[in-house]
């Protein structure tokens, strides 16, 4: 499986990530070469296996509907990149 | 004092032969001397080591005689502590102080343990030579200019170097016990839920688990007795007894069955590494155990199958990473969605960013069945090989990783090729069973590791078989020259 640039052009969009102009060959050829190793599994017979999401096979556990966290803001947004009156800012979104 | 074992450290602490304070200053002299050449640490905390080698000693006067009460060690830095920046190795993060601590770290808090540091590592965990630290490469205690293994290199060299008593690291794909290996400690994943992964920064979050990394088995069960256990604020910690994982540690080996999985000892092994293997299960057949051969027969589709897997799940738990709320955010933004993708892609490095991205295209509409639904019923097939093995043997054996520790530099421009470094420990995180390297006969002077598996929650059974195995021979006892 072979990636074109414009391939992980889409991709990086999707995961919203900014990749330059410079590096976009060699993202491209990596990420070739992981697709390849993984194309591996092509060669595995699955039919009928089911498939396995989680190695202990758990069923989700369920909590009593109650308060377990407290209100601890200023401990939080003091690690924000901005915040101003108790929000997150972020650029104008709606002109 | 910086050689001894935990049991004698705390007999040290509790007879009054020593006090935590002065153990903890031999620590942060051996950190002040050897970290700037080994770049092991990326924070270390002089103040607060010694307010809680204090607060410890305090505790030891008045007859606290938990077992690791005044010992010091070190956190990888994955681990969220109250407080200490925790980067995780990332440029993301690098401004990052959690306002909590994680369930590994209050536990072992509430047992007295001092945090002297935390530890380098692969960024986001993702790496097998702790190239991909933004904080630079960590050196091999055994060899400078040898990588200490990843993604918890900076915990196993650490170790190694005795600048900490032991270590907390995580393995998602081998990240304990590869550098285990190539550092030449001993390394322990537990079953997976076995430890919580409460505050510990997400990357896989099916295989994530958190474990020991000591210079001894012994050393190992003592941390893992508290680390372990159920924790509601895991939705995926198990709900299993903590049984007392020393007090089986010297069980004799008589009858014990050794699965050799053929797979493991075959092409793309270092032969003098399979020798020194070979030695090893000799001692434990000297001990009354039986080898039996084994055949694991998806072994080779364990990496294919990993970098689908852990990359959809990275690529899922990493979007939290936004620039908003916390951690990096790029200068100047002219929108939101340039906010996003350059605090993204200045924030992350090459690998991770990688990752990110197999992962999103893995999971994109149109190609979920071909890569992430094969990848799971892949994962069945590889958990059902290890389901049958263990019908016949009590625990199986083979190498940890394919070579020593290879060279900086060596294999970071070729990220398949240091990939297929996690050969033979990717397996057991798909099947979420527990695993452990030793260390063994060493080659051309490196360490070199015995992987042992066991059956879900079995870390007793392999901490007893390791324990026998170091009390009968001393590779484990080595230590690298200049660190003495």
């Amino acid at each position: 499986m072979s990636l074109q640039r414009s391939d992980v052009e889409k991709i990086a969009h999707l995961a919203r990530l900014a990749v330059s102009e410079d590096e976009l060959d060699a993202v491209t050829a990596d990420l070739s070469n992981i697709l390849h190793l993984v194309a591996q599994m092509e060669l595995a017979d699955t039919a009928g296996v089911e498939p396995m999401a989680h190695p202990l096979h758990m069923v989700q556990r369920l909590r009593e509907d109650a308060v377990s966290e407290t209100d601890q803001r200023e401990k939080f947004q003091a690690i924000a990149p901005l915040t101003e009156a108790g929000l997150y800012l972020v650029p104008r979104v709606i002109e | 004092m910086h050689n001894k074992s935990i049991s004698e450290l705390a007999h040290g602490l509790r007879t009054g032969e020593f006090t935590s304070v002065e153990l903890t200053r031999v620590h942060l002299d051996r950190i002040a001397s050897h970290n700037p050449t080994l770049n092991c640490l990326v924070s270390v905390c002089e103040e607060g080591a010694l307010q809680e080698a204090e607060l410890a000693d305090r505790r030891l006067r008045a007859g606290d005689v938990g077992q690791l009460a005044g010992i010091p060690i070190v956190h990888k830095d994955i681990f969220c502590t109250d407080g200490v920046k925790t980067s995780c190795g990332s440029r993301m993060l690098d401004n990052f102080i959690a306002p909590y601590d994680a369930h590994v770290v209050s536990r072992l808090k509430q047992a007295g343990v001092v945090m002297l540091g935390k530890a380098n590592m692969d960024e986001f965990a993702m790496g097998s030579s702790n190239e991909n630290s933004f904080y630079g490469p960590v050196h091999n205690p055994w060899q400078a200019g040898a990588v200490p293994g990843g993604s918890s290199g900076g915990s196993a060299a650490a170790v190694a170097a005795r600048l900490c008593v032991a270590a907390t690291g995580t393995d998602t794909g081998g990240s304990i016990r590869q550098p285990a290996a190539f550092c030449g400690i001993t390394g322990l994943k537990p079953t997976y839920g076995r430890v919580s992964r409460y505050g510990m920064v997400a990357f896989a979050s099916s295989l994530d688990q958190g474990g020991p990394m000591a210079r001894s088995a012994a050393d190992a069960a003592a941390l893992l007795q508290v680390m372990a256990g159920f924790d509601g604020r895991d939705s995926t910690s198990a709900e299993q007894p903590v049984p007392d994982y020393s007090a089986t540690l010297n069980d004799d080996l008589k009858g014990l069955r050794i699965g050799v999985p053929k797979e493991y000892l075959g092409e793309g092994l270092e032969a003098a590494i399979a020798d020194s293997i070979q030695a090893a299960l000799g001692e434990f057949v000297r001990q009354g155990a039986e080898l039996v051969d084994i055949s694991l027969p998806n072994t080779h589709l364990g990496v294919p199958t990993y970098y689908v897997v852990a990359p959809a799940e990275c690529s899922s738990n990493l979007s939290r990473f936004d620039g908003v709320r916390y951690g990096y955010r790029c200068s100047e933004p002219r929108d939101l969605e340039d906010l996003y993708k350059r605090s993204r892609g200045e924030g992350f490095g090459a690998e991770v960013k990688r990752r990110i991205m197999i992962g999103t295209y893995a999971l994109s509409a149109g190609y979920y069945d071909a890569y992430y639904l094969k990848a799971q019923k892949i994962r069945h097939l590889i958990s059902d090989d290890f389901r049958a093995a263990f019908e016949q043997v009590d625990v199986i054996m083979g190498p940890t990783a394919p070579s020593t520790a290879f060279g900086i530099g060596e294999k970071s421009a070729d990220p398949v090729t240091m990939y297929l470094s996690d050969i033979y420990t990717i397996a057991v995180n798909l099947a979420g069973l527990p695993g452990m390297s030793v260390p063994v006969r060493p080659v051309n002077g490196m360490p070199v590791g015995l992987q042992l598996i066991g059956n879900y929650f079995q870390e007793a059974r392999l901490l007893n078989v390791a324990h026998q195995l170091q009390q009968a021979t001393n590779w484990h006892s080595a230590t690298p020259a200049g660190f003495e």
